[in-house]
């Protein structure tokens, strides 16, 4: 399976990587390059094995529902670009 | 002797019998790294000052008699570990300016324990890379020469390509490093020291930069097995911060270093044998097998069946979980912001990230969003994870029969700089020996074992059983013992 440049254009856009018109035919050769190389998966007979999600213990801990964090705004905050009182600044996106 | 020259083990004892001060130690360590770092470009943040107050810190609590276990022996943390009030930049412009308000499990079990932190290593960008040259600060040189052609710049390997080669040329005694599919083990053998890569869940995961959180696990880089295991003990332990760690108890894993191989049955996977391989990587792969039998370990032909498949698997399974990971770098909450006038919030995204993420890790994110895309999830996805639970079977069925596994490390010893650049495949292929592990949550450990003919150093691997790191350090004991690797590189603190 190869990857067209309006394909590579629709990837890049779901991912939020501006990708500029001279770079799309290099990341198109690159990509397909890496997808022909991995297509031989598609040749190992997997009928009735249970995908594996992690490398860990099957099932994951259960906790107590209780509040164990916040209350930090000032520290979750120092690091952010723009601010706005307690708030991230972004752009305006609600006319 | 010059103090860079201890091993961690050995400078603990140093500092013990008082030979030597934890200050005294460090400050050999930053002279040596103001002397050759800006030719390694192994450090990205030098914490000299924090460093010796620590120093003199421990010294002073050494004399109180309330000495930790790593009480004042200096150590540097890979820039993928936040570190509280200290930059943390995975080796990307998108986390520019970025402070971590909080320290990872690791590095805090680390200070705990009484170590001295050095400064911050260079990595590829968010450990994607097998050459330390995907690095947003410069790539890392290899401290070792080829003997052959002493002017042509090789890298340390990659992703821990700083902790290896700041280790292995004396600037630190240790360092901390992490392991997504060979990135500790891959490095340490390129740089002719040992490092393991433990079991998926016991090192914890909070407060490390993520690139594929089913795969990384942190693990130390030392220029002994003993040092590893040493350090690994700090390290290691149950941790309710991070979903996957292991609530299990933490062995002294130094003791079993020198435990021995008597008795114990070692698997020799047929499928490492591949074409192409260097005659003196298959040689010295036999040399360390005879090496085991002749401290009475048995040698088993096994046969991992689904090998073949490991790294097209983990190349859908790293990018998809990469690609998850690194949407939280959207220029709002930290590091870099990119916008041009008349910007709104997507364009702002767009341009942060584009501008952000190098080639490689650009690449990675859109193989990983390609195969979770709508219409191909089956196909990629879910097909690599079924094959992964075929690697874990493989595996599982050969540890009902040895106790550990030998292989070579690496496919090749360290490479020139310029060198497998080209073709993003052909440096995929570094890793081939290496992965399996990650995808099978195994532990992995490289040790030096020889050098080939240019005379770069060149490692062995041993795999063991889930959680059983000590079996992993006895074999690896044995054949550092066995090996007695004396070479030293080229460049390194103290020469001339």
């Amino acid at each position: 399976m190869s990857l067209d440049t309006a394909t590579v254009r629709r990837i890049a856009a779901l991912a939020r990587i501006r990708l500029e018109a001279a770079e799309v035919e290099r990341m198109q050769t690159e990509l397909n390059d890496i997808l022909g190389w991995i297509e031989q998966l598609q040749a190992v007979d997997t009928a009735g094995v249970e995908p594996m999600a992690g490398a860990g213990a099957v099932a994951l801990r259960m906790r107590e529902d209780v509040v164990t964090d916040g209350g930090i705004a000032p520290r979750v905050l120092a690091n952010a670009p723009d601010r706005e009182g307690e708030y991230f600044g972004v752009p305006k996106v609600v006319e | 002797m010059h103090p860079t020259d201890f091993t961690l083990a050995g400078a603990a004892e140093a500092l013990h019998e008082g030979l030597i001060s934890s200050v005294e130690l460090t400050q050999a360590h930053l002279d040596a790294i103001a002397a050759l770092n800006p030719r390694l470009n192994a450090f990205l943040a030098v914490t000299a000052e924090a460093a010796l107050r620590e120093a003199a810190a421990s010294d002073a609590r050494r004399k109180r008699g309330e000495a930790r276990p790593l009480e004042g022996l200096p150590i540097a943390n890979k820039d993928l570990f936040c570190t509280e009030g200290v930059a943390t930049t995975a080796a990307s412009r998108i986390l520019a300016g970025f402070i971590p308000p909080y320290e990872s499990t690791v590095t805090a079990q680390l200070r705990r324990d009484g170590a001295v932190f050095l400064g911050k290593l260079n990595c590829d960008e968010f450990a994607m890379g097998s050459s330390n040259t995907t690095s947003a600060f410069g790539p890392v040189e290899n401290p070792w020469r080829r003997g052959n052609d002493p002017d042509a710049r090789l890298v340390p390997g990659g992703s821990s390509g700083g902790s290896a080669a700041a280790v292995a040329a004396r600037l630190a005694l240790a360092a901390t490093a992490t392991d997504t599919g060979g990135s500790i083990r891959q490095p340490a053998a390129f740089c002719g020291i040992a490092g393991i890569k433990p079991t998926y869940g016991r090192c914890s995961r909070f407060g490390i930069v993520a690139f594929a959180s089913s795969l990384d696990q942190a693990g130390p880089v030392a220029r002994t097995v003993e040092d590893c295991a040493v350090l690994l003990r700090s390290m290691a332990g149950f941790d309710p911060k991070d979903s996957t760690s292991a609530d299990v108890p933490v062995p002294d894993f130094a003791r079993a270093c020198g435990r021995g191989v008597k008795g114990l049955r070692i698997g020799v996977p047929r499928e490492y044998r591949l074409d192409g391989t260097p005659p003196e990587i298959a040689a010295l792969w036999e040399q360390g097998l005879q090496w085991l039998r002749a401290e009475g370990a048995e040698t088993v032909e096994i046969s991992l069946p689904h090998t073949k498949y490991a790294l097209p698997t983990y190349y859908i399974v790293a990018p998809a979980e990469a690609s998850s990971n690194l949407a939280r770098y959207d220029g709002v909450r930290f590091g870099l912001r990119e916008t041009a006038a008349g910007s709104d919030l997507r364009d702002l995204y767009e341009r942060t990230r584009a501008a952000g993420f190098g080639a490689e890790v650009k690449r990675r994110i859109l193989i990983g969003t390609y195969v979770l895309s709508a219409g191909y999830y089956d196909a990629y996805y879910l097909q690599a994870q079924k094959i992964r639970a075929l690697i874990k079977r493989d595996f599982d069925e050969a540890f009902g029969r040895v106790d550990a596994i030998v292989t070579p490390a690496t496919p090749s010893a360290a490479f020139g700089m310029d060198e497998k650049q080209d073709d993003p495949v052909t440096m995929y292929l570094n890793d081939v020996f290496t992965v399996t592990a990650n995808l099978a949550g195994l532990p992995g450990l490289a040790v030096p074992a020889g050098l080939d003919h240019q005379g770069l150093p060149l490692g062995l691997q041993v795999i063991g059983r889930a959680f059983d790191e000590e079996t992993v350090f006895a074999v690896g004991g044995a054949i550092e013992r066995a090996a007695n690797f004396r070479a030293l590189p080229a460049i390194r603190a103290g020469v001339g």
